[in-house]
């Protein structure tokens, strides 16, 4: 409990309540759309909301029918195998050209850098639906749409820019006077990148990988246009779904991906640590 | 020391390594630039192109546009250029393919399609000689709008493969037919209004957020280290959550027998259900839950920067808290608010998957309109045109952005 200023009037105090109250009901508003759908998720009826019985807590009014029938249709399967696919797939080749490209970024001497820097970032600021369509009538002409390949180089470019700014950030607190130590001592160049700069940077480069993981993971607007039936993802998936017939099989698929954001923010925030302690920012 | 120390031949050779250093540099990001070039610059530089470029038309009657060139749209065109066209039409109902030349023409013309599909019918039965010679008798005899000068002038005009006509359409604007000069088009003004409510939206998205955003990224950057971890994951876990996850919630929250109206109906508010899902009101309330954290993180780690001595200290000198407030602690929050506020505004302002969902006809924005021209009307040369301009809009934006708040600032968690 934080201790208030001994200067404080009603109105100090009214307004430091009423502030308190303000954020925990923001904070509410974030969380409860997202917790609602675990429970709704093991309803017992087909239907998107509570039943009587479930509000009466009566067992027989939930089950775990919704998680079957995922493991058990093969959509859904497909669909799950889809989304791992293209996703580690994307992620691979955004986070192995990205972090090279940051590199070269984080020299001094780099020419054009604010141009080169705004233009790798720029598929996060243009419109998903224009990047969609513009790659639609391209990859068409290389026969890449309805392919495996044209949906993992178009998530690719998508997760690129979180892959820049990720290592970027984790470069800018790189000591490059280790390297040139390294070099001093005789190490060549590339002998010093691999064993002192690339360990060091690591963490940076593993959360930008997983940010263009999920970036993939998550997308639907570019993989509506570029798939064919065979590369249908989770979000494609849930998309059809919600738009043709509502079902809590979706609830079901959403609260397995819930699960995978908290193990993904855990994974993350790990990353994080180790990035400090390797920086001697925390011990 | 100044250059003028240096040798000749030590500033050449420094030179020449600086040269050598900045080849490198530029041979790592070489890569990913082709890559992105092929990926996603070429693509979004085709669909540009596309807005101005149609050539149906003129891939599938070029021998009429040909004859046509000297045509000037005034009096009716000679009949060779009509002779000829029929002899086209006639080949297009052969291969099938009179439809989409009447499609692409009643796009300028509405009723040519009937016209064009009904005289390529008739055409099909009369021997190319027949037609050669007096095909623009068959013609006029097929239908009489053929007498009329207008559509043969929007078949030349829809022949010329370039034109802006996509752009004037997609603001509202047409040609007009006699002089060539550009007026407003009769009738409600769809594209320009849907951008005006696309940017109104928008807009208060963007101030929802910040009404929401801005009390508790304050509440927290003032709690300690601790407590602020802890409860900012309660903003990390939806930002990581995935956006077809939070909008499925959306609809399980708002819908006719949703929880919301259950349970407002439970505590007796209201009788009946409200309509709340398929609304403009379930695109803001889903949008701005789904962009929150896009401000809040920004604000939050400028907050955590601000030194709360300077606003302690004006309250304990007696300043009343609110001018205090606005005098000093705000402006110091400036860099984050402006951060999350483009932030959040350039990314609604081009949102195509949520209004698709909960947004119903009243929620709809510019992309979903795109996504139409796109996949259901097939009207690639204005879907391309509204992304054109949607486009520019974003840009100007992303320029403000990079200008006053720069991209250093961007992190995600």
């Amino acid at each position: 409990m934080q201790k208030l200023p001994a200067y404080f009037n009603f109105w100090h105090y009214l307004g430091h309540y009423g502030l308190k109250t303000a954020a925990f009901a923001v904070l509410l508003f974030l969380m409860l759309p997202i917790l609602i759908i675990i429970p709704l998720s093991f309803n017992a009826e087909p239907y998107f909301t509570f039943t009587e019985g479930m509000l009466a807590l009566d067992p027989a009014a939930y089950s775990t029918r919704w998680y079957t029938e995922i493991l058990t249709d093969l959509k859904w399967t497909l669909a799950i195998q889809n989304s791992f696919i293209i996703g580690i797939a994307s992620a691979i080749v955004a986070t192995v050209l990205g972090t090279i490209a940051a590199v070269g970024l984080a020299s001094p001497v780099m020419p054009f850098k604010r141009l080169i820097t705004a233009l790798l970032i720029s598929p996060m600021i243009v419109p998903l639906i224009i990047i969609a369509a513009g790659m639609f009538f391209f990859y068409t002409r290389f026969n890449l749409v309805g392919t495996y390949t044209g949906l993992i180089i178009a998530h690719a470019a998508l997760g690129v820019p979180f892959v820049i700014i990720t290592v970027t950030a984790t470069l800018a607190g790189f000591d490059r006077s280790l390297y040139n130590a390294a070099v001093g001592m005789g190490a060549s160049p590339a002998r010093a990148f691999w064993d002192i700069t690339v360990p060091l940077i690591r963490p940076g480069v593993i959360s930008g990988g997983l940010f263009a993981f999920v970036t993939s993971f998550d997308e639907v607007v570019v993989v509506l246009f570029l798939a064919g039936p065979e590369q249908r993802t989770i979000p494609r998936q849930m998309f059809s779904g919600l738009r043709e017939q509502i079902n809590p099989t979706i609830l079901a698929v959403a609260t397995l991906l819930i699960l995978l954001s908290v193990a993904l923010l855990i994974t993350l925030e790990l990353l994080r640590r180790r990035n400090e302690r390797i920086r001697g920012e925390r011990f | 020391m100044s250059e003028m120390t240096l040798s000749r031949q030590d500033r050449a050779s420094a030179y020449a390594e600086l040269r050598r250093r900045k080849l490198v540099a530029f041979l790592f990001v070489a890569p990913l630039l082709a890559f992105l070039l092929f990926a996603f610059v070429a693509p979004i530089a085709s669909m540009l192109f596309r807005s101005i470029h149609e050539p149906t038309v003129a891939d599938l009657i070029p021998d009429t546009l040909d004859k046509m060139a000297d045509w000037d749209g005034q009096q009716m065109p000679p009949r060779e250029v009509m002779n000829q066209f029929a002899l086209d039409l006639k080949r297009l109902a052969n291969d099938r393919t009179s439809g989409r030349l009447a499609g692409e023409i009643n796009r300028s013309l509405p009723g040519a399609s009937s016209v064009i599909q009904s005289s390529a019918r008739q055409l099909r039965r009369i021997d190319d000689a027949e037609l050669a010679s007096s095909g623009t008798d068959a013609l006029f005899k097929a239908n009489k709008r053929w007498t009329e000068v207008e559509i043969w002038r929007t078949i030349q005009q829809s022949g010329n493969p370039y034109s802006v006509d996509q752009y004037l359409t997609a603001l509202d604007l047409q040609k007009n037919p006699v002089d060539g000069s550009i007026e407003a088009r009769d009738g409600p003004k769809i594209y320009v209004d849907l951008y005006t409510k696309t940017l109104r939206i928008a807009l208060f998205i963007t101030l929802l957020t910040i009404a929401l955003g801005y009390p508790l990224s304050y509440y927290l950057a003032g709690l300690p280290d601790k407590t602020a971890n802890l409860l900012i994951v309660f903003v990390l876990l939806p930002f990581w959550t995935s956006l077809l996850v939070r909008t499925t919630s959306w609809i399980a929250l708002l819908q006719t027998n949703g929880v919301v109206n259950s349970f407002l109906m439970a505590i007796g508010i209201i009788n009946e259900p409200m309509e709340m899902l398929y609304t403009e009101f379930a695109t803001v309330i889903a949008m701005t839950h789904i962009l929150l954290p896009f401000m809040i993180l920004p604000l939050y780690s400028v907050m955590r920067g601000i030194d709360p001595s300077y606003f302690r200290a004006a309250l304990s000198m007696g300043a009343r808290p609110i001018p205090a407030f606005l005098r000093i602690y705000l402006p110091m929050s400036l860099p984050g608010l402006s951060a999350g506020a483009l932030l959040v505004f350039i990314i609604s302002v081009g949102y195509y998957i949520t209004p698709a969902l909960v947004g119903g006809t009243e929620g709809q924005m510019i992309s979903n309109l795109i996504a139409f021209h796109m996949q259901q009307s097939n009207n690639w040369g204005l879907a391309a045109a509204l992304g054109s301009i949607l486009l520019a809009v974003i840009l100007l934006l992303y320029w403000t952005y990079d200008r006053f708040v720069g991209t250093k600032n961007l992190s995600f968690g």
